[in-house]
This record gives structure tokens, C-alpha cells and sequence, in this order.
């Protein structure tokens, strides 16, 4: 994962045809090419369609006591519910929540921690990646050395440092995962900024004495950019997986909003009787959400990296 | 070597000291320590007096030095649920977080080999593939869930094993093993095997590529046109060579591994210190969170070290570089 594998931009001047091959043109119908990567993309869209309209679509409000029948507690699924209004699919929890309605609400909490600490890590990551690949130096012997540190913990472990002095929340959760994972980042941006600030472009650029940020963020950042989308993917489903795990442990997020590791922990005490669906449910949707985004990231890997292209 | 082995110690020692102020400051400038120190049934003469007593009305500075002198000579602080040492609870519970550790490792290592060697030897055979698919799996899913499904498919739906705790275990050592009875093996068995499944796909991961480098060496070639068999040329030629990046890495996992049983712990009711840390988190018996912390800052300062002392007695290369 070292040169960047985008040129700079095409070239306007070249006689246009129907179709230019920009690009992205090329990466996107190079994407497109595998089954299995496409596949992971549709589902992974498809489960960011639900979360996002989970109050619209799911057959009722799981958190809202009103619509709870206590009598309709741990159902089997494909039970019609009280009232005879609908069916519970996956069947019902301790409270009579319709599991469906309360896997679209979770996805919605798993789905955004995931999303948001990433990208808050990829900010922090990256910036101080680049500031030690452009700075170097002690600035640059500083920053690594404190990669060094934090990749040398286990993620849970420190994850469970931070939580057990801040306890439970969801942005508590949040601020464990990007203190966990900004050092992936950093010492990705900072390998490929070190090969690409050699480049006659940024000498260049130097050279027409921009400021140093303009620099930093106009011309490196962006050169920087494929092996930093392919981290984040991955990085996405490694923040989900570490929420639910956290969240099972019952140090995650809190009991009113139930990501999918919540969810399958509450059916944890009925799973020895034999009531499974409460936990697997749950289970099964966290394994399609993290299996999807991986099956985009592996295969991202192999389309940004230029030295596997044939 | 001795210089070398100097500074390593030296920063060690400060890596030690660094982690030991931001427990410091995580549980007594984050959290309150007037509640987290004395028990909340204490009446307000009682807790003056332990104010004074644990010299919480010092400066934050005083403090540390004396937590810090406490925990040199062994004393972290008591136990609020259990009334006893939090180093001697956390202690108690090692050897059965030890016990599945070790488990887990010998089991990846027992399974994740043969794995790597068949998809490394027929990249391109079905069974390899479906491994290798399998090994992504390893490394993706959440070991917690995993767990549970082990738990409702071989201890709910087949009744084959037991879902929780260790089992009848024997005393050696002054310490009780599960591992040396039938019961304990069969306690141990699912939750060695839920901490070793990502443990498992990284090992056939190393192996198949290990292998498939090894193949094409020159010494494996002059040794196929010596005319000796394939099995002796896998398992002699190209297995010794293979094994010792597999060995290097599934040791260093071992820390890990330590790390990640606190969560195959809670799944199984598997009473080791991973168990003991998250239920003092969830009651907040801040001491055995404290003591749990240094003790296992100081696990990872010991095997990292280790690691690197070891490196550098292999290969003189990192010495040469550490010394300019």
C-alpha cells in the first residue's frame, strides 16, 4: 500500500469520447467485478436503509411503552401479537418487544457509534499521521513512539481502561473506540505520506512557496487517500464488532439504547432454556453487518492497491 | 548486549510508570476517591476519618507517591465485595485464566496447522478455499457471539457439554487446575475452543503462507530432486521452516489471548480475572479494577520486553540501530 494508484486527475485536454476513462470510472467498474464484493456493498446499503428509516418501517416502536403488551414476553417468532395487528418474525424478548422492530432500532445505535468513532479516529489518525510524516524529526519519533504504545495493548483492553474510569454511554463508548483505533490510522497515513512527500509534486508545491497546510492537505492528504479508505472500512467493522462485544459486557452502551450487543446480551439468560431467538437474532444481524463491510474492504484492498493490478 | 538490555529495562520501568499515573489519574482526579476508596455505608465520622487516614486531604501530587509506594510493596488495596487483598483475589484467579489461555493456544496450534498446510499445499482445491473462507470468519466474528452459539448448540441443543464454570478441579501447587480431570477437560474444552478461533484463522493464515513461500525455495527443490518422498520433504524440509514464524507469532498473541479471555470468561461463567474485573466494573470495586489494570500493564511491559530482548539476541541488527 504504498503509491498512490490515482493520478492527479485526467487530463481535460484530451479529445473527449462518449465515455472518458476517469479514474473513477475505472475503480468503480473495477469494484464491480467481483460478486462477493458487490454483494457485501448491496447488503451493506441495504442495512444503512434500515437504520435510517427504522421508525418508519419496523412494525412498532420497541422503546415506546405504549405499544409493549407484557403478555406478548418471549414469544416464539412467527407469533401474531395480541391484538392480532402483526406478526413477530423473530419473535418477542422478556418485555414483549417484537425483536425485528428492536434489531432495526439497534442497528441504528450499532451502526452510527461504528460510523461515527471511525471517523472521528480517521481525523485524529490521519492529521497527526501526516503532521509526523511531514514534520519528522522529534515531532514524528514522538507520535510513533505512542502508536508503539497504544498498538502494543490489546484493543478490548484498553477499551475496557477508558470505560471502566468513564463508565457507561454512548459517547463514552465513542471516545474508547477512536483513543483505540486512531494509532491504525496514524501509522497508515504517516507510511504512505513518507513515500509521497519524496514526490516531485510536493516539491513542486514547495516550490511555489504555498503554506505548509495547503501542502499538507491539498496535495499529501489526498495521495494518501486509498490506503486510508481501505483502514476505515475495516476499521468500521472492527468498531461495531468492539461496541457489541463492550456492550455485552454490559460496559457499553446504556440499557436505553440497546445497540445489537445489547440486545443479544439481554437473551444471553434465556438462551440455557432454550428461548434462542432473543440472542441470535441479534447475532445474526451484527454477523451480516460486519461480514458485509468486510467483504467490501477486502476486496478494496486489492482494487486501490497498484501493485496487485495485473 | 548489557547496554542494550539497560536502556530496554529502563524504558520499560518508565512505560510502567507512565501507565501507572494514568491509572492514578483515571480513578482518583476522573472518578470521585472519597467514593470510590470508602464504602458507601460508611457514616460521615467514619469517612472523615478514612479522608485522613488515606491522605486523601494531601495535594494530588503527595498522592501518587504514596499510591505509588503502596503498590511497590505489593499493596493495592482491599476488596469492597470480597473484604480481602485486591492482589491476593486477583492472584487466586490466574491460574484459571492461565489454564484456558494455554488452551486456546495449544488448540490453534493443534488445529490452525494441518488447516494452513492443506490450503498451502492445494491452493486451488475446494477444501482449501472453503478453509480459507472459514479463516475470514475467524478473524470478523464477534467472539462473545460465537460463544453463546457454541453454548446453545453443543451445551442446549446436544447436551454434549457443559455451558458453565470449571468443573471438578485438583489442587497442585497450591493452586486448582481443571485441566487434570475429565470434568475439567470437558468444562474447558468450549471455552479454550471460542478464545482460539481467531487465534485458529491466524495460524492457518501463517501457515499456508509459509508454505507457499517455502515451496518454491531452492532447497526444497534439491531436495524433491534427491528423489526424497513429498511427505518427507513437507514435514522436514518445509515444516521446520514454516514453524518458526507460526511459533514467534502465537507467542506473542499470548498476551492477547490473556486480554481477550475476559470476554470468553463472561460468556462461559469461567471464574479466572477476566470474570473478577468485569463484574468489580459493573458493582464498582474500584480497588480490584485498579489492582487488575497495574497487574496487567505489567503482564504486556514483561512479555513485550521479553520479546524484544529476544529479538535482539537473534538478530543484531535492532541492537546496532537502538545504539545510534
Amino acid at each position: 500500500m504504498s503509491a498512490s494508484s490515482l493520478p492527479q486527475a485526467a487530463t481535460p485536454a484530451a479529445p473527449a469520447p462518449a465515455k472518458v476513462e476517469t479514474p473513477f470510472r475505472r475503480f468503480v467498474s473495477e469494484f464491480f467485478e467481483s460478486k462477493t464484493a458487490t454483494v457485501g456493498l448491496i447488503v451493506f446499503t441495504l442495512l444503512v436503509l434500515i437504520a435510517l428509516f427504522a421508525p418508519l418501517i419496523a412494525p412498532q416502536n420497541p422503546y415506546d411503552l405504549a405499544q409493549l403488551d407484557i403478555m406478548d414476553g418471549r414469544l416464539e417468532p412467527g407469533t401474531r401479537n395480541g391484538m392480532d395487528t402483526f406478526t413477530y418474525w423473530l419473535g418477542t424478548d422478556d418485555q414483549g418487544r417484537d425483536m425485528l422492530s428492536g434489531i432495526m432500532y439497534g442497528l441504528r445505535i450499532s451502526l452510527s457509534v461504528g460510523a461515527g468513532s471511525a471517523i472521528i479516529a480517521c481525523l485524529v489518525g490521519a492529521s497527526l499521521g501526516l503532521l509526523a510524516a511531514y514534520a519528522g524529526g522529534r515531532t514524528d519519533s514522538v507520535i510513533m513512539r505512542l502508536v508503539d504504545l497504544q498498538l502494543s495493548f490489546p484493543s478490548i483492553l484498553a477499551a475496557l481502561m477508558i470505560l471502566a474510569f468513564l463508565g457507561k454511554g454512548v459517547m463514552n463508548v465513542v471516545l474508547a473506540l477512536v483513543i483505540v483505533e486512531w494509532a491504525y490510522y496514524a501509522r497508515t497515513v504517516r507510511g504512505t505520506a513518507l513515500v509521497e512527500r519524496r514526490r516531485e509534486y510536493i516539491e513542486a508545491a514547495q516550490c511555489l512557496a504555498l503554506p505548509t497546510h495547503r501542502v499538507i492537505f491539498r496535495h499529501l492528504l489526498p495521495n494518501c487517500m486509498p490506503p486510508l479508505i481501505v483502514v476505515g472500512t475495516m476499521q468500521i467493522a472492527r468498531a461495531i464488532a468492539l461496541e457489541a462485544t463492550l456492550s455485552f459486557l454490559g460496559l457499553g452502551v446504556p440499557i436505553t439504547e440497546p445497540s445489537l450487543g445489547l440486545l443479544i446480551s439481554n437473551g444471553y439468560e434465556y438462551m440455557l432454556s432454550g428461548k434462542y431467538w432473543i440472542s441470535f437474532y441479534p447475532g445474526i444481524a451484527l454477523l451480516i453487518t460486519i461480514v458485509s463491510i468486510n467483504l467490501v474492504g477486502d476486496h478494496l484492498r486489492d482494487v486501490l492497491n497498484p501493485r496487485l493490478k495485473k | 548486549m548489557s547496554l542494550y538490555l539497560l536502556r530496554r529495562l529502563f524504558q520499560a520501568a518508565l512505560v510502567m510508570l507512565a501507565m501507572s499515573v494514568i491509572v492514578f489519574v483515571g480513578v482518583y482526579a476522573i472518578g470521585d476517591p472519597v467514593e470510590i476508596l470508602i464504602s458507601p455505608d460508611a457514616d460521615q465520622i467514619e469517612r472523615e476519618r478514612a479522608i485522613k487516614a488515606l491522605g486523601l486531604d494531601l495535594p494530588l501530587w503527595m498522592q501518587y507517591l504514596s499510591f505509588l509506594g503502596n503498590a511497590l510493596r505489593g499493596d493495592l488495596g482491599r476488596s469492597f465485595v470480597f473484604n480481602e487483598p485486591a492482589l491476593q483475589l486477583i492472584l487466586q484467579r490466574m491460574p484459571a485464566t492461565l489454564e484456558l489461555a494455554f488452551g486456546a493456544t495449544i488448540m490453534a496450534l493443534i488445529i490452525g496447522i494441518p488447516l494452513g498446510l492443506y490450503a498451502g499445499l492445494k491452493p486451488k482445491s475446494p477444501v482449501s478455499k472453503t478453509i480459507m473462507t472459514a479463516s475470514i470468519f475467524g478473524f470478523s466474528l464477534p467472539t462473545f457471539w460465537v460463544g453463546l452459539m457454541l453454548i446453545m448448540v453443543f451445551a442446549v441443543q446436544l447436551g454434549w457439554l457443559p455451558s458453565t464454570g470449571r468443573g471438578e478441579t485438583v489442587e497442585v501447587l497450591g493452586m486448582r487446575w481443571s485441566f487434570l480431570t475429565w470434568d475439567g477437560l470437558r468444562h474447558l474444552a468450549m471455552p479454550a475452543l471460542n478464545l482460539a478461533l481467531f487465534k485458529i484463522s491466524l495460524v492457518i493464515r501463517l501457515t499456508r503462507a509459509g508454505v507457499r513461500e517455502t515451496m518454491l525455495m531452492d532447497y526444497v527443490k534439491f531436495a524433491r530432486a534427491k528423489g526424497l518422498t513429498n511427505k518427507r520433504v513437507i514435514f522436514v524440509h518445509v515444516f521446520k521452516n514454516i514453524m518458526i514464524p507460526v511459533v514467534t507469532v502465537v507467542g506473542l498473541e499470548l498476551g492477547s489471548t490473556i486480554a481477550f479471555s475476559v470476554v470468553t470468561e463472561s460468556v462461559f461463567a469461567w471464574p479466572g480475572m477476566g470474570k473478577l474485573i468485569i463484574d468489580s466494573i459493573n458493582v464498582l470495586d474500584r480497588p480490584v479494577i485498579v489492582a487488575y489494570l497495574m497487574i496487567i500493564v505489567l503482564m504486556f511491559i514483561t512479555i513485550n520486553l521479553l520479546v524484544d530482548l529476544s529479538y535482539s539476541a537473534l538478530d543484531p541488527r535492532v541492537r546496532l540501530e537502538n545504539k545510534q
